[in-house]
């Protein structure tokens, strides 16, 4: 794994692709206190507090105090059916928590419906990809930007009302479809695209309302590795403009490259939280979710069911040592970079 | 059997009252069903809401042929709004259930003798087409040739029903090609895609249920101007020639809606002439009136092979299938 990554003196071969470049540095600092479930952050762009929602019996979400850092990445993490989505599904307004309170920026979102919320600022993406198959890839783009006078009924009408506007929505968005690799598209209906291509039209139509908070839930799932650096270096490129990001993905290999700040789910609940590193070294998120303690019941991790006798033995200690020890190896790689 | 006759009959068909009527109401259809996805199968109530608002204004109210027409275009304006406040929330096919039991509901209001003194009930509406004469500038007269020969009265009709049409197209034209139309196309695509990037697709939805509302209502009025409002005319079966119209000639094109109900009314008159006079001349083993009901099942047919083989219509494109998800 560390091997992969050129060593800083090394100078880079024609033959690595051009957006490996060098490791830029994570943003820290992001909490106050311990690094607990529910820690406070510095400065929260979203505040959740006791959200919970259920589906008859089943309790999806129950969150009782979560907060996102503003200007960082996130990644939210968690087995199958933690209630990842669900929790995006909540905090964009397309679904309603059976209580609960969060905040963006500040202002309250309990009722606010997923619209305005985007118009807000935050926009998502979905993890089963909503590309409109039937309008162009530009026509899909376009859609994207909002506060587009040409947008209004009566104002539709008359074309001098809008055209400036959306020849310059051309520009912007043929300069993020060529970002996306996706410029020889834009003329073709979205239908035509690949799988992967649609999460990358999905990604890029998101970004064309220039958003504080980006919420990606599985970006990169169906998306081929070489594409994959490229799409990573996008996602830290939005940092750098200043925006914040939080997405859910299951490639470990991602998360721990781009995340600033890791949250973890399961079965509803945020059961760790803290930056890379230490989150993939925690007992709980390895028993979880990376799977060292595979027969262990999820409901011990989360409290929810009291640890059977001897469960703790039970556990494939050796897989976890060998996920430890190339955690630790990175993290050297990591550090020797960074001097 | 007479061939110049029928053929002179079937070209008449094309500058019709009743052709351009339909045409309004395909392309009011459009807007629902090929631009923003609604299943509106309710076509018959809101052209009846048209019709019946037009006549009702100037019989019971006294009001100018115009002041009557906007009414009914006002009628099926409320209409919609009032379909759309409890439906456009929920999953598309409710909105094609609302649809075709409002129109029903609407037509057996319009037939009951209990307002038969306002709507006439079974006998329907008619001589109410003073004020629209009075406004005709045209000389008396016989004006056109061969199957197009009129008096002014025929003519004016017609020439109001095609401003209408051209207004029509051209505005539907205008704003299906602007950043509404394309909120609109990805709402038929996918609702909550477009939801999450900041458009209130509710408002979409009921704008583009009004608009298209209208559109099928000033087809209701065009269908009452020349003579009498008929309850018998707008009942389901209305609604699915207008639909057969609409996908023949495509659901999401501005011009379909147009061809399609004008090659609907050339086929339809065709068949209408030619099956009773094979069936006189003995060519076709049926009596005449088994010929006049041959042409539904025809139709019916028709709609059947439409949907299965071209459910892009003629003017659609190939790859822009509506059915196909
Ligand atoms: N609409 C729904 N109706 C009933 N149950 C639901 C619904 N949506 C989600 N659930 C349940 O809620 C739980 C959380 O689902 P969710 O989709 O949030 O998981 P997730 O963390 O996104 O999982 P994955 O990683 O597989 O995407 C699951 O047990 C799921 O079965
Ligand atoms: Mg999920």
């Amino acid at each position: 794994m560390s091997s992969e990554i050129p060593a800083p003196d090394t100078p880079e071969t024609n033959a690595a692709p051009p957006t490996a470049s060098t490791p830029r540095a994570k943003t820290t600092g992001l909490h106050v206190g311990d690094a607990a479930p529910g820690v406070a952050k510095v400065d929260p762009i979203i505040v959740a507090d006791g959200v919970r929602r259920t589906f008859g019996g089943l309790t999806a979400v129950d969150v009782d105090h979560l907060e996102i850092p503003r200007g960082a990445i996130t990644a939210l993490i968690g087995p199958n059916g933690a209630g990842k989505t669900t929790l995006f599904n909540l905090l964009t307004g397309f679904d309603r928590p059976n209580e609960g309170s969060w905040t963006f920026d500040g202002k309250s979102l309990s009722g606010v419906p997923a619209f305005k919320v985007a118009r807000m600022g935050q926009v998502r993406t979905f993890q089963l990809t909503k590309a409109l198959g039937l309008l162009t890839v530009l026509e899909n783009m376009k859609l994207g930007a909002t506060g587009q006078r040409g947008e209004r009924f009566w104002q539709s009408l008359i074309p001098a009302m809008w055209r400036k506007q959306d020849t310059e929505l051309e520009t912007r968005a043929m300069e993020l479809l060529t970002k996306f690799k996706l410029d020889a598209k834009a003329g073709d209906f979205a239908a035509s695209l690949s799988g992967g291509q649609r999460k990358l039209l999905e990604m890029a139509r998101a970004l064309m309302s220039d958003p504080k908070l980006v919420m990606l839930d599985e970006p990169m799932a169906g998306v081929n590795p070489a594409l994959t650096q490229s799409l990573l270096e996008h996602i830290l490129d939005l940092k750098e403009e200043g925006m914040t990001v939080l997405f859910v993905e299951h490639d470990m290999h991602m998360v721990r490259h781009i995340a600033d700040w890791v949250v973890v789910m399961a079965e509803g609940r945020v059961v760790a939280e803290g930056d890379p590193y230490s989150v993939m070294q925690d007992p709980a998120v390895i028993d979880a979710y990376l799977g060292a303690h595979q027969e262990l019941d999820l409901g011990v991790v989360t409290g929810r069911v009291p640890a059977p006798e001897g469960a703790e033995s039970s556990a494939s200690a050796e897989a976890l040592e060998d996920l430890l020890e190339e955690i630790q190896a990175e993290q050297a790689a990591d550090e020797e970079e960074t001097k | 059997m007479d061939w110049l006759q029928i053929l002179s009959n079937t070209g008449a068909a094309i500058l019709a009252p009743t052709t351009i009527a339909y045409a309004l109401a395909a392309l009011g259809l459009a807007v629902h069903f090929g631009f923003a996805g609604l299943l509106n199968m309710g076509v018959a109530g809101f052209m009846a809401l048209g019709a019946y608002g037009y006549a009702i204004s100037i019989l019971t109210f006294g009001l100018p042929w115009w002041a009557g027409a906007l009414i009914g275009l006002g009628a099926a304006a409320i209409f919609a709004l009032i379909l759309g406040i409890p439906t456009l929330r929920l999953r598309g096919d409710y909105l094609a259930i609302v649809t075709i039991a409002a129109a029903e509901v609407l037509r057996l209001l319009f037939l009951t003798t209990t307002f038969d003194e306002v709507t006439g009930s079974a006998d329907g509406l008619s001589g109410y087409h003073g004020s629209f004469r009075e406004s005709n500038p045209i000389p008396d007269g016989t004006y056109g040739f061969g199957p197009w020969t009129y008096n002014e009265n025929d003519w004016w009709v017609r020439i109001i029903g095609l401003i209408t049409l051209a207004v029509a197209t051209f505005f539907v034209w205008r704003i299906i090609h602007s950043p509404w139309g394309r909120v609109l196309k990805g709402i038929r695509e996918d609702e909550d895609a477009v939801r999450a990037l900041g458009k209130n697709v509710f408002s979409y939805k009921m704008q583009a249920l009004v608009l298209g509302g209208v559109l099928i209502a000033a087809g209701g009025v065009v269908y009452a101007l020349p003579s009498a409002v008929n309850p018998g005319i707008y009942v389901t079966s209305l609604t699915f020639f207008v639909w057969t119209g609409l996908l023949l000639g495509g659901a999401a094109t501005v011009f379909g809606p147009l061809l399609g109900s004008l090659l609907y009314w050339i086929v339809f008159t065709f068949l209408g002439n030619v099956l009773p006079a094979l069936a006189q001349s003995g060519i076709l083993p049926i009596t005449g009136i088994q010929a006049g009901t041959l042409r539904y099942i025809l139709i019916g047919v028709a709609l059947m092979l439409l949907v299965i083989f071209r459910p892009q219509g003629i003017l659609g494109n190939k790859k822009e299938l509506t059915f196909v998800k």
